[in-house]
């Protein structure tokens, strides 16, 4: 008679099936965090019921509570060529056209608030200088006189996202077209946004954005 | 902990120890498991998915012409510091003795309040609606291009909000949010004129207001 065999099950467990599974979670969040860099104003954004999400392919202008303006657009490649045409045409307000390092580390910095005569130094400088920089400074200067040059930024940066966006629309129907979005703190007077949005307006750009967070709901 | 070959394991035992000893096909994959799970536990944490949402505005383009409103379906809505809100209906009385202008805030029994009662038209129009889409006979899409229509019919509320030099911004936000929440799509954002202005420093005066 044939030994009844116990089958015996082996004290460890497969966990290939888990580990996978692991594995293209890790490689799913890695691919689709985007870091964010350290905000250079903060700003408390008001509240709003709307549930409508912020789009992709942004420029965004921030007005911190003092109605210090900074400037700030998604694009590596558009940034590049924006702060080329900065550089060409302000050299004078610059003092001196940028480097080539200047207009990479340029490319990769987020938002900032400083007038031409203050970019070079804020883009050779280290993350904390830049912060007490930021603190310091006045913001982009949004008067006429002696000159308005949140005009020539968003203007230069509006025409080169949508040059861009005509560019790969064709091949690619996920590009989105290039979006404005404002994002004021709270306590802004409302006269410093409603400057702001004239000179977008006067820019050609005719949709905006305000940037809230949702409400909570009140039980 | 993460072994992958399992199985198989038993049962060699004899035949090993005649042939020269072999190195082990298996590679100990735990701190690799473990790598992996610490970025995991990384990514997940630091991964917001949640953008901010956006309240969409599309200013007036500065023309010369200018709309007449009916003065039955226009309400005035002028916002000032100190989370003032005034309102006045149809056109401003510009007699000091006898204006228009009421003053109250931004809360759900002020200016939400005030602009329901004059959007009566929309708001009936729309209940039905409301009551088909909760039983399910009316699709997102339907229902939205439905509203859209009535929304932009000439009965509708037609809101003109103002602004003076001491508004904040949070305020204009939550008027904009207002305009949401009371279905009026009809809504123009201008600067305050001064006899507005005049009148309501004079509602300050009179009602010493600060």
């Amino acid at each position: 008679m044939p030994k009844v065999k116990l089958p015996r099950s082996s004290p460890s467990i497969d966990m290939t099936p888990m580990v996978d599974l692991a594995f293209l979670l890790v490689t799913f969040f890695m691919l689709t965090t985007k870091f964010r860099p350290e905000e250079a104003v903060s700003v408390t954004i008001p509240f709003s019921v709307s549930q409508t999400k912020l789009p992709d392919n942004v420029t965004t202008v921030s007005i911190d509570s003092a109605g210090r303006v900074f400037y700030d657009m998604d694009g590596k490649d558009t940034r590049i060529e924006l702060i080329q045409k900065i550089s060409d045409n302000f050299s004078a307000q610059l003092g001196g056209k940028l480097s080539g390092d200047d207009i990479m580390r340029f490319a990769v910095m987020g938002a900032f608030g400083v007038p031409y005569s203050q970019l070079k130094q804020y883009i050779e400088s280290n993350e904390e200088q830049r912060k007490a920089m930021n603190t310091q400074s006045k913001g982009i200067p949004i008067d006429s006189l002696p000159h308005d040059e949140l005009a020539d930024w968003v203007q230069y940066g509006y025409n080169l996202a949508l040059s861009d966006w005509y560019d790969k629309k064709d091949k690619n129907a996920q590009v989105t077209p290039p979006r404005f979005a404002i994002k004021a703190d709270g306590n802004a007077k409302y006269e410093v946004v409603k400057k702001v949005i004239d000179i977008c307006q006067k820019a050609g750009i005719q949709h905006f954005d305000l940037i809230t967070s949702m409400k909570m709901k009140k039980n | 902990m993460a072994e992958v070959n399992t199985g198989g394991d038993g049962g060699h035992g004899r035949h090993q120890k005649r042939r020269a000893k072999k190195l082990p096909t298996r590679i100990d994959m735990t701190p690799m498991v473990d790598l992996g799970f610490l970025l995991l536990t990384f990514f997940m944490l630091t991964t917001t998915f949640s953008k901010p949402k956006v309240i969409e505005l599309t200013p007036p383009v500065k023309t010369n012409d200018s709309t007449k409103i009916k003065d039955t379906l226009a309400l005035t809505v002028i916002l000032s510091g100190n989370n003032k809100v005034y309102y006045y209906n149809g056109e401003l009385k510009q007699d000091p003795d006898s204006n228009n202008i009421n003053l109250t805030d931004l809360s759900d029994n002020g200016i939400r309040k005030v602009i329901l009662q004059r959007n009566g038209y929309v708001l009936q129009q729309l209940a039905p609606l409301d009551q088909q889409r909760q039983t399910q006979h009316l699709s997102d899409s339907a229902y939205e291009k439905a509203k859209q229509k009535i929304q932009a019919s000439k009965y509708a509320l037609f809101v003109i909000i103002k602004t003076d030099s001491v508004a904040k911004y949070v305020n204009v936000v939550a008027m904009l949010d207002e305009m949401n929440i009371c279905n009026v799509d009809k809504y123009a954002l201008i600067d305050a004129s001064k006899p507005e202005i005049l009148m309501i420093t004079d509602y300050d005066n009179k009602h010493n207001i600060k």
